[in-house]
């Protein structure tokens, strides 16, 4: 038998092991990333088309062409899926196909993602006839990423307390009006987490994209919609797999997910700044 | 005091899924008077109450009955338009609910939602209905900072600045000063005391003291019946009925 003091100082070290453990695999990661990448990274890394096979130049149609995938996955996943909450939280009837629709997208959220990339293969590159694009590969990160955006903006949703509902209609309002003026105002905060998770997700998604978007290798910046595009989680993937300048590539491959990170970490760091906006106009 | 009846309630029952919660329920609501309904908990006061104003329909698996006629018209009737029956019936709920917008914001809401545009025409009925609920003081400084701020009662009384905002002709009450203390529940109750000249008053409380002190009609419901519904007066000097008796001398309850 062990005293109850002892058990808790145990608990309490346990825990504390248990994210000092996390975060130092964290920092690890970060750390061998930054190390790796940092001296690549040059004005002309960030600006540059690649050069010489790879190994030189800069990487900069990948950035912006993660850039295109990222902004249109969001632009058309955020309203369809905000959509679907409303439609699922405040309008639907609680009924046996409602629960299945529901625990189909949350299945959906479980699916592998290179299944999707074969979806946006068969649907938009060649059903649709978008071809290899930023336009297919965007709407194939999109449908990726609806399930989490449908789920985190239910929660948000459901967290509304009902009191507010009720007094929006107690004064006349419409159960449209309550729900546009009240409810979604109310869950924004909410939904733009969501937001901020599906953003990471999308821009580090290599599966989807490279039968979808992705090409290795584009002389100049990305142009059209229509167009194949760089990414930067493709572009890790094409030097550290093919080539043959190995060493020069996995310098750039380091570059590359350094970059990868601080773009998340700057698109996410806009959503977060709209959310904290959102919030202060609340709570203040 | 007013004789004219606003509401006539006829034989209305109510049921959530099986449990049958209002049995054949008949009561007259005078206009101009604060009509009290009490009764131990689970009585079906609530669930009365918002009839009044149709806000049970918001819960899935509820069937109805009977006959409410507010002026004489059916509020139950087919195509009788829900939201005006809510703009003509206000409530003030249990807890203080503000939105989390500005003071201001909380009472152009409802303006704006019923249509009005004219900035001016709602910048004076918002001031307007902050007056009438004696907020207008305490609050005539922060218009623009968040409803939340407020204390609990002003928060209360807030809301209901809010429901006189739309112009109702009635306001339900659902137990509006249980969640606050003593000196904010004496305000609102002096509050209910002056807007009776000007609205039809129902509401619901646990306090039967209070009933005694703003009410003109009280009527005490047990087990979804109403027992005994007579001026208040009456009921709290000689009630008929023995289980009213008992309920209100606190030998149960």
């Amino acid at each position: 038998m062990i005293g109850k003091k002892t058990e808790q100082t145990l608990g309490f070290a346990s825990l504390f092991l248990a994210i000092g453990l996390a975060v130092f695999s964290l920092g690890i990661m970060i750390y061998f990333i930054f190390a790796g990448g940092f001296r690549v990274i040059s004005w002309e890394f960030l600006t540059a088309v690649p050069r010489e096979s790879m190994t030189a130049g800069g990487v900069g149609p990948a950035i912006v062409g993660t850039f295109y995938l990222v902004a249109g996955a969001i632009i058309f996943a955020l309203p369809l899926g905000v959509a679907c909450a409303v439609y699922l939280t405040e309008y639907s009837p609680k009924s046996l196909v409602v629960n299945v629709i529901r625990m189909s997208i949350n299945n959906l959220a479980g699916v592998p993602s290179v299944v999707f990339g074969l979806f946006g293969l068969g649907i938009f590159v060649k059903f649709l006839g978008f071809g290899v694009s930023a336009l297919s590969g965007s709407l194939t990160l999109g449908i990726l990423v609806l399930p989490q955006i449908i789920s985190a903006s239910q929660e948000a949703l459901l967290a509304v307390p009902q009191s507010m509902r009720e007094a929006s209609l107690a004064v006349g309002a419409t159960h449209w009006q309550t729900v546009k003026k009240i409810t979604i105002p109310a869950a924004l905060p909410g939904i733009l987490t969501g937001v901020i998770l599906s953003i990471g997700r999308v821009a580090g998604e290599t599966a989807p994209i490279m039968f979808t978007a992705a090409t290795f290798y584009t002389r100049g910046f990305p142009k059209s919609w229509l167009g194949e595009v760089m990414a930067l989680p493709y572009h890790i993937y094409a030097l550290m797999t093919e080539g043959t300048h190995p060493e020069a590539q996995t310098q750039i491959a380091y570059g590359c997910a350094m970059i990868l990170l601080a773009l998340v970490l700057l698109i996410s760091l806009a959503a977060i700044i709209i959310r904290q906006r959102q919030r202060a106009a609340y709570e203040q | 005091m007013s004789n004219k009846i606003k509401i006539e309630v006829r034989d209305v029952n109510f049921w959530y899924g099986q449990t049958h919660a209002l049995k054949s329920v008949n009561m007259d609501i005078y206009e101009n008077n604060v009509t009290a309904l009490i009764g131990p908990s689970g009585c079906g006061k609530s669930t009365f109450i918002r009839l009044f104003n149709r806000m049970n329909e918001l819960i899935p698996k509820v069937t109805y009955e009977g006959r409410i006629l507010l002026e004489g018209q059916d509020i139950f009737a087919a195509g009788v338009d829900v939201v005006e029956i809510r703009r003509r019936v206000g409530m003030v709920f249990q807890k203080p609910n503000p939105f989390p917008k500005s003071v201001y914001e909380n009472l152009s809401y409802g303006l704006k939602i019923n249509g009005l545009r004219d900035r001016d025409e709602i910048h004076e009925r918002v001031i307007q209905s902050l007056k009438d609920a004696a907020l207008w003081p305490e609050v005539k400084d922060r218009l623009k900072q968040s409803a939340l701020m407020l204390s609990g009662g002003q928060q209360q009384r807030l809301c209901i600045a809010r429901c006189l905002a739309v112009k109702p002709d009635v306001i339900l009450f659902d137990e509006p000063c249980a969640s606050l203390d003593p000196i904010s529940t004496a305000k609102i109750e002096e509050l209910i005391e002056q807007l009776r000249k000007t609205y039809t008053i129902v509401m619901v409380t646990h306090n039967m003291q209070q009933a005694a002190r703003v009410s003109q009609f009280t009527g005490f419901m047990f087990l979804g019946e109403v027992i005994e519904f007579a001026p208040t007066d009456a009921i709290f000097t000689v009630p008929r009925n023995k289980m009213t008796e008992d309920y209100i001398t606190g030998k149960f309850g």
